[in-house]
């Protein structure tokens, strides 16, 4: 699973879809999730890069990790797989 | 390295140039501490959720509103209206400041008295009076409202057998330009009603006219109707004096002025449109003292507002259960209080507040209730920074109507807790248990065992 080639992504956490013109805006977390997908990373690798930085618990993470990349989905940023 | 505070992933789409020409609401500030006490400390304590009071701001309120009215009206009385908070600790902290009690049901007129109040100080207002009722108010002294004719005819008639002549006013109803016009209680004043009441309590001998009472709406945005109506009700107490050489010694104005609550559907936030006190006060001071009285006749003006008094002094706390996705896409946030203890988000926008610290990013948010029922949404729209399970959050202007509106259903209502003046809380009334509400019900014996294959 990883972001679009074509999908801008900045430092800020904005989000820019060239194709359709929408953008979007992420918080902290979520740009460092979409960071480790671009580097191909798989959803054990991630969990573990998250919870060392951040006090979370595992279940929490997964719960919200499947729900943000469902959003990511949701709005066409993601690679078909 | 010390761990940064997780807070849930989120996306949110942009929009430039939607409609708003006020730009996106930065309110959402948290809310961590009520009068200098932990709304983490008290959930710790009394559990979540947990209903809130201000004693400080209640009196606060009370004597804003008793400034307001006595620096423009040289005899001023207010009663506390019952329906809107009828806890006794709250009523007590009215009391003290000097309000009267406002009843529209024998239960709060019991409640009164319970509380202390003596009987002629008991404003006993509704449609709904037993014989037995108006005995009782007859015997304490208590002016008693008369609502409508049935009532006026019945009380008559209980006046002769006691031997008695109660202190009686009549509820008037009319038109002040607003809509929709409250007429269903009380006599009518422009069709003439009114009069007709009067000069059969007059006629009759068996009755004292000792006042005038009108409610003429409830969260009225208009303070222009009430100086209609303090005109209006000024006027029958001059006719009275000059046609009937009988002399009202108080004008009732109710209650109705409103609260910061937003109103669904409003555009503006309540904060921004609801009128302030002085706003009602320079209108219904200005028509009375403009009316023609003499000046030993200028009749006391009694007030019963209850909702601007206690709204904002009370609070609702609360705990996120979960989170969900909704097949729209839409957020979803389950909190652990419901429709059932806040009744007023049906027709509120109520404010909430996380009660903890939060980054600048915020998510559209639907917050729905506990109760497994489709009705339990409490805003259908907030925007709010993501809120992880366990977060706590505080519901505003959850003062006026939350807990005498509360229903048992589903669930147990939550403990109530009031804060006094010094930072001390006190539990106001324990969180109800299985035993409280099976303590009325009755098992026939042929119920009793059952047996299940």
């Amino acid at each position: 699973m990883r972001i679009k080639k074509n999908i801008a992504v900045s430092d800020t956490g904005f989000i820019f879809n060239p194709s359709s013109g929408d953008s979007y805006s992420v918080n902290p977390i979520g740009m460092d999730i979409v960071r480790h997908l671009n580097q191909n990373k798989e959803i054990v690798e991630i969990k573990h890069a998250i919870m060392s930085d951040y006090v979370c618990d595992d279940a929490t993470f997964e719960k919200d990790y499947y729900d943000f990349t469902m959003m990511l989905r949701n709005y066409k940023l993601l690679e078909d797989e | 390295m010390v761990k940064k505070i997780y807070e849930r992933p989120i996306i949110r789409p942009l929009n430039s140039g939607m409609m708003n020409k006020f730009g996106t609401r930065t309110e959402y500030l948290p809310v961590t501490h009520i009068d200098g006490v932990s709304v983490k400390s008290l959930i710790a304590q009394y559990g979540s959720p947990l209903f809130v009071f201000s004693e400080r701001q209640m009196r606060e309120n009370l004597r804003n509103a008793k400034r307001t009215f006595e620096n423009r009206y040289p005899k001023v009385q207010f009663a506390w209206s019952y329906k809107t908070n009828y806890l006794n600790a709250i009523c007590n902290v009215f009391h003290q400041e000097g309000s009267w009690a406002e009843v529209v049901s024998r239960f709060e007129y019991d409640k009164a008295l319970h509380n202390g109040v003596p009987g002629d100080k008991i404003l006993f207002n509704g449609p709904d009076k037993t014989d037995d009722d108006l005995r009782i108010a007859i015997k304490n002294n208590s002016p008693i409202h008369i609502d409508h004719l049935d009532e006026l005819y019945r009380l008559t008639e209980i006046a002769s057998e006691m031997n008695a002549k109660p202190r009686v006013a009549i509820r008037v109803n009319m038109d002040t330009g607003i809509y929709p016009m409250w007429d269903r209680f009380g006599f009518n004043y422009e069709t003439g009603q009114a009069w007709d009441a009067i000069n059969k309590i007059l006629a009759s001998g068996k009755l004292e006219l000792v006042g005038l009472h009108t409610h003429i709406g409830t969260y009225m945005l208009t303070p222009s109707a009430y100086g209609v109506a303090a005109a209006k009700m000024a006027d029958l107490a001059l006719g009275i004096k000059n046609k009937l050489d009988t002399k009202i010694q108080y004008i009732d104005m109710g209650g109705g002025f409103a609260s910061e609550n937003t109103l669904k559907g409003s555009y503006l936030k309540g904060s921004d449109i609801v009128p302030s006190i002085s706003d009602y006060a320079e209108v219904i001071c200005t028509a009375l003292l403009n009316a023609g009285f003499k000046n030993n006749d200028l009749p006391a003006l009694f007030l019963e507002t209850g909702r601007a008094l206690i709204d904002n002094a009370g609070f609702l706390l609360g705990s996120v259960i979960a989170n969900k996705r909704l097949s729209d896409g839409r957020k979803a946030t389950i909190l652990d209080f419901g429709v059932n203890i806040l009744f007023t988000s049906f027709w509120y926008d109520h404010k909430i507040s996380p009660a903890q610290e939060f980054g600048m990013h915020t998510e559209d948010t639907v917050l729905y209730g506990p109760l497994c029922m489709n009705i339990d949404v409490i805003r259908e729209n907030i925007t709010l920074p993501p809120l992880n399970a366990g977060d706590h959050v505080v519901v505003h202007h959850a003062g006026a109507y939350t807990v005498t509106q509360s229903m048992q259903f589903i669930t147990l209502r939550p403990a109530i807790v009031m804060i006094d003046p010094k930072g001390e809380t006190h539990v106001i009334k324990n969180n109800e248990t299985l035993k409280d509400l099976e303590h009325n019900e009755k098992m026939p014996a042929y119920l009793q065992k059952f047996k299940l294959t």
